[in-house]
């Protein structure tokens, strides 16, 4: 479905990624694991269109998007929940939804109406601004808004940041309820256990390189990981 | 002490009986403070910089809208029905060549330095720049005198409130001008375009996620405030006539306003402007005339002292 290779961004003189490659099939659950400035939240930038790379290329359900721009990603069938959630803080609830439909035509009230049901509390909030939700209730509507394109991959970026553990629960099933409907999912994150007993298959970065890769049962037992991610003594 | 209450009610004596004139005169002046300042508080919301050729394109505006009722009217005066055409000729003329002028603008100014991740001070130097040249070409090619417009229809007392006599002028101001503000305000809160401009002015990254192409958002932005600086100008040049210099002091005035409001708020754009207008036609009664223009940045020195996000506050792209 998702098919990247070799490629390289850089910011300036920093080079981010170092030529990287992977993949994503259809209906799997893709975890990207790595430290603190690895090039995870690059290489998902990269994915829509917020950063060209430089060399190599992305190709997504045959088709090449490698220098193709953001506002298209969208309309391709990627959707991306940024890090940090990014809610627009002056629009209400409702309104962050309606811009997720931004490039749909027609009537979608069916879909925020489902979002509302999947996402019930977003419900109650529908008039309230953006910015005066709280962390957990502005990481829902950044997935609910990012679903509401119908993407068929959606990239997540750190969904669980700054969560506590009631609500980092409760957005893993909800990442598992999305993969159930048909949406692929590419999952960054820094709670690499939980990602790793949701997810497929993993890929580890470090410093702008993919370092490891395999089923996520493999890399939850392998020793690196145990040792760095999962802060486990060897 | 006495001298003080001598001054106050000898002043308060002029506003006594001119009040009712100044209010109206003020609400009209206030209403093309409003509608230029739109053009900056927009632009300001999704590029987060002041477009100083603003006053260019209100002049522009003014120029289009006399040129075009100067042939059709000439000297003649127009029956009703035809003070209806051409007023609406003259808004669209003027809107039209302002949202023109603003377009290039957009592409020749700014642009190129937005593909460059130019610094700020960039895109003052480049407008500053291209206000001049507008300006001088102007005066180069349209004499450096004021020019008075062919005036669209009579300019008669209508009625008169509390013996004050209202213009048909002002009503007339009054009217297209809040007419055209409920209409952007509806367009920016409701409508999927103005969501999109929200959405860019708010979070541009986000809002190109969620696929707003943010240039083609950017141009339209540049086409709305255009427009209305546009119209402004043919508003304005009706009572004052046109000439090369005459963006230079309403349109600084109507930046003023739009910090007063809130920059970046298009209500706080429209509320800046009207209670410029007014504030500044009351002062009349307080301050020599040739003093009025330090007026409006009195005012704003000391709102900002008070409030340094404007009245409504500096919220991007809020609807609301
Ligand atoms: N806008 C930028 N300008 C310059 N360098 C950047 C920029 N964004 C990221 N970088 C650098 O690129 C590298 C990768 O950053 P990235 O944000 O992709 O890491 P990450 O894996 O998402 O980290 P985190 O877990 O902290 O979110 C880091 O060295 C970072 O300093
Ligand atoms: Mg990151």
């Amino acid at each position: 479905m998702l098919q990247v290779t070799d490629t390289i961004v850089r910011y300036g003189a920093i080079t981010a990624l170092h030529g990287i490659s992977f993949n994503v099939e259809k209906g799997e659950i893709v975890t990207l694991l790595g430290a603190n400035g690895a090039g995870k939240s690059t290489t998902l930038r990269m994915l829509s269109g917020l950063h060209a790379p430089e060399s190599g290329t992305i190709s997504f359900e045959g088709k090449d998007l490698t220098q193709v721009r953001a506002h298209e990603f969208t309309r391709l069938g990627i959707s991306h929940v940024p890090e940090g959630r990014r809610i627009f803080p002056q629009m209400t609830v409702e309104e962050n939804l309606e811009m997720g439909g931004f490039v749909r035509k027609g009537s979608f009230d069916d879909d925020v109406d489902q979002i509302y049901s999947s996402f019930p509390i977003l419900r109650d909030r529908r008039k309230q601004l953006g910015s005066n939700l709280s962390g957990g209730e502005q990481q829902m509507l950044a997935i609910g808004r990012a679903l509401m394109s119908k993407p068929r991959l959606i990239l997540l970026d750190e969904p669980s940041m700054g969560l506590a553990p009631k609500i980092i629960q409760q957005i893993f099933e909800i990442i598992g309820e999305i993969r159930e409907q048909g949406t692929t999912v590419l999952l960054v994150e820094q709670n690499a256990a939980q990602a790793l007993r949701l997810a497929d298959r993993g890929y580890v970065m470090e410093n702008g390189r993919i370092v490891l890769s395999d089923t996520a049962e493999n890399l939850l037992h392998d020793e690196r990981v145990r040792a760095v991610y999962l802060g486990e003594g060897v | 002490m006495s001298g003080i209450f001598q001054f106050l009610s000898a002043h308060f004596h002029i506003l006594h009986i001119t009040f009712w004139p100044l209010l109206v005169g003020g609400i009209a002046n206030g209403f093309i403070y409003s509608l230029i300042a739109i053009g900056y508080t927009m632009v300001y919301g999704v590029l987060r910089l002041i477009n100083f050729a603003h006053s260019e394109i209100f002049m522009a505006g003014g120029f289009a809208s006399y040129f075009l009722l100067h042939a059709l009217i000439g000297h003649s005066t127009p029956s009703t029905g035809g003070s209806i055409l051409f007023m609406a000729l003259g808004m669209l003329s003027g809107g039209l060549c302002g949202m023109l002028v603003a377009v290039i603008l957009e592409r020749v100014a700014y642009r190129p330095l937005r593909r460059r991740n130019a610094p700020k001070l960039a895109y003052l130097i480049s407008a500053i720049g291209a206000s001049y040249f507008m300006f001088n070409l102007a005066g180069k090619e349209f004499g450096r005198y004021n020019l008075s417009m062919a005036q669209p229809f009579v300019n008669h007392s209508l009625f008169t409130i509390f013996g004050a006599p209202v213009q048909m002028y002002y009503i007339v101001i009054v009217a297209i001008s809040a007419a055209m503000l409920f209409l952007l305000d509806r367009i920016v809160a409701t409508t999927k375009l103005g969501r999109g401009i929200r959405a860019v002015a708010q979070d541009a990254e986000t809002a190109s996620l969620m696929g707003v192409n943010i240039d083609q958002t950017i141009v339209v932005t540049f086409m709305l405030g255009g427009f209305f600086g546009g119209l402004a100008g043919f508003l304005f040049g009706m009572s004052s006539g046109v000439v090369y210099t005459m963006g230079f002091t309403p349109a600084l005035k109507a930046f003023t306003a739009a910090v007063l409001g809130g920059i970046g708020n298009v209500r706080g754009a429209m509320i800046g402007g009207l209670l410029l207008g007014i504030v500044e036609s009351f002062s009349i009664a307080f301050v020599n005339g040739a003093f009025i223009d330090v007026v409006a940045f009195a005012i704003l020195v000391l709102v900002l002292l008070v409030r340094p996000t404007g009245i409504l506050g500096e919220q991007l792209g809020r609807s609301a």
